[in-house]
């Protein structure tokens, strides 16, 4: 079984900050990670790996710095690591992004046939979760989004059944292979990196292709093939800000009870 | 090799604002009619009609519901493959909805429906879509959509257009709207159309519905919330967030932090990564206000916040806000809301 997975190097945005006084990001020192949910999408290909064989395939598009997080993906167990970047692609939005991973897929797929591909539910810098349908869209896969759990594999039936979230409840899906998979984090537990996966990492030369190795239309890639614009960057609109109230660490109890009386006269809560 | 010839669109055959109206097993999800309330204010700056787009099996009788939250018309596709949501089936009725009747804005909820379904319907037809706005407008002079949306983690805000591609698209999460006024007797027009898909041709299959309603957290329908942040320190201490919660009746939540230090499950996470919420009154305790966090609940409408650092930017947003001791204030709150409210907290 071939699976491949797609990953994306993040800001751990946690510790993004604005700058009060100029309005602008700081994003110095903040240390790049991978996106959390394409972890747990790089355990279970490596655990599909373990259950049927095969090869775990991972693929990440950014800077040559996010090759990082290849090399984090070998120690998790993946078998080879590509990363595709070129100047030509930078300021791509999702559409674009969707269109030039889908173009790298192919050439895997070429190389050898692609059973399941799997990322996370959505990168936590965007919060979009829309390369993940954009590419199995391009490919003319089926697309389980939100998947929890993977019940069965059957690689001669080429089927497959999982476990989707849903809004109040979750269902349970049949879907023909080739697909595409986007992953909750609750689906698995990551595992700690073996020694011989960790020193193969460390040693591990990751393929880079760049514009001239994949087949792109250079009008569907870059700030050119995106079809969304960034207008304008500003903080967000102040709420109008209220009152302090007094007491605080001195007098607990008071500061309740006024609280308490303030929300009873909005009719907030009801008095006894 | 991909294709090198694209059409150059002509913009002004595009005309119209859109909603796709989100219904699982005939039962309106209370975005679209959300959508419907903003989607009236963008159709009247461009001098349009606001349609709807409703797919599903036996969903006739939403229509009216539309018309009544301001759509002009719906477009409906009635049809049994489209009895449980499967992205494909679903994809290929709006795409071919959308190249028949060319709206120039399509808006959907940014559900796990509506996110799944908005990456396909955009992919297929090469345009724009920008998730979770926050805001939505018409520029005057040009007539395009602006949509607003924090970036960045959350951060800051972004607004982006779609210049030259059509439709513009957008998602918005539930909530982040106002529910617009229902006014019942308010009519439109019913245009039916058909889906033109065979079962044979959908590559999926649901084999199992399963509806969860005791374990799911309600976050986007509580009244009230209080929830925990990094100020905590430890888990030990998220007991003081369920107990006062419980002394209010109350739902917990959690800012990212605590979420992502495990102190509690994601499922009760607010902000953008989370649940946007909107209750009566949200307490942020121990929350110091990252935009990621404040996007989820700034439109509450009385916010209390409790942190020991004065200049935190919580304190922006908070209608009553306490400076000091979580650890002292919190208990203190907890035993006057049951001495007040007659909650037992047992």
């Amino acid at each position: 079984m071939h699976a491949v997975v797609f990953v994306k190097q993040v800001p751990d945005s946690t510790e993004v900050r604005i700058d009060p006084r100029t309005n602008t990001l700081m994003r110095e020192g903040v240390p790049s990670i991978i996106n959390p949910y394409d972890a747990h999408a790089v355990e279970e290909a490596v655990r599909l790996k373990e259950r049927f064989g095969g090869k775990v395939t991972v693929i990440s598009m950014g800077p040559p710095q996010a090759r990082e997080v290849l090399k984090r993906s070998i120690s998790f167990g993946a078998d080879v690591g590509v990363l595709v970047t070129d100047r030509a692609f930078g300021g791509s939005d999702t559409l674009a992004t969707s269109y030039i991973l889908s173009q790298a897929l192919r050439k895997v797929a070429e190389q050898e046939p692609v059973d399941i591909v799997l990322a996370g539910k959505q990168a936590i810098d965007g919060d979009t979760a829309q390369v993940g349908p954009g590419i199995a869209t391009r490919m003319g896969w089926p697309q389980l989004t939100y998947v929890m759990n993977i019940i069965s594999v059957d690689p001669d039936k080429r089927e497959i059944v999982v476990e989707r979230k849903l809004e109040g409840g979750k269902e349970i899906v049949k879907a023909r292979l080739p697909v595409l998979l986007t992953v909750e984090k609750g689906i698995n537990e990551l595992r700690y990196a073996t020694f011989p996966n960790l020193l193969r990492a460390a040693r591990y030369e990751v393929t880079m292709w760049g514009k001239d190795q994949l087949a792109v239309d250079p009008g569907k890639i870059g700030l050119k093939g995106s079809p969304t614009t960034v207008g304008r960057i500003f903080p967000p609109p102040p709420r109008e800000g209220g009152e302090k109230l007094p007491g605080g660490d001195d007098n607990p109890d008071q500061v309740a009870a006024l609280l308490a009386d303030l929300l009873i006269k909005r009719n907030l809560i009801a008095d006894r | 090799m991909p294709e090198v010839t694209k059409e150059v669109l002509d913009l002004s055959a595009y005309k119209g604002v859109w909603v796709f109206l989100e219904q699982v097993g005939g039962e309106a999800a209370p975005v679209s009619w959300e959508l419907l309330g903003v989607g009236r204010k963008l159709a009247q700056d461009l001098g349009v009609e606001l349609g709807g787009a409703l797919l599903g099996y036996g969903v006739e009788h939403l229509a009216q519901e539309a018309f009544a939250h301001g759509a002009d018309i719906v477009y409906l596709m009635d049809d049994p493959i489209l009895k449980n949501y499967r992205t494909d089936p679903y994809a290929r009725g709006m795409i071919n909805l959308i190249r028949k009747h060319r709206p120039e804005i399509v808006l959907m909820g940014a559900t796990t429906l509506g996110r799944d379904l908005s990456g396909v319907v955009a992919t297929e037809l090469e345009t724009g879509l920008t998730a979770d706005c926050t805001m939505l407008e018409i520029d005057p002079e040009k007539k395009l959509l602006k949509q607003t949306r924090p970036a960045f983690g959350g951060n800051i805000m972004a607004t982006i257009l779609t210049k030259d591609r059509r439709p513009q698209m957008a998602t918005v999460r539930p909530r982040v709207m106002p529910m617009p006024a229902r006014i019942s007797g308010r009519t439109g027009r019913l245009v039916k159309e058909e889906l033109g898909v065979q079962e044979e041709d959908v590559l999926t299959k649901v084999l199992e519905l399963v509806k969860e309603p005791g374990k799911a957290v309600y976050l986007d329908k509580a009244e009230i919330i209080v929830s925990g942040g990094r100020g905590l320190g430890e888990k030990a201490n998220f007991a003081l967030i369920e107990e006062l919660a419980q002394a209010l009746g109350g739902t917990v939540g959690a800012s990212r932090a605590a979420v992502e230090a495990g102190w509690i499950s994601a499922d009760h996470q607010v902000g953008q990564t989370g649940t946007t919420v909107r209750p009566k009154i949200y307490f942020a305790i121990g929350i110091s206000g990252a935009i990621q966090h404040l996007v989820g609940m700034q439109t509450s409408d009385v916010i209390v916040a409790i942190n020991k650092d004065p200049d935190a930017a919580i304190f922006k947003v908070a209608t009553y806000g306490i400076v000091g001791d979580l650890m002292k204030i919190v208990p203190a709150l907890t035993r006057e809301f049951k001495k007040r409210l007659g909650t037992t907290g047992a």
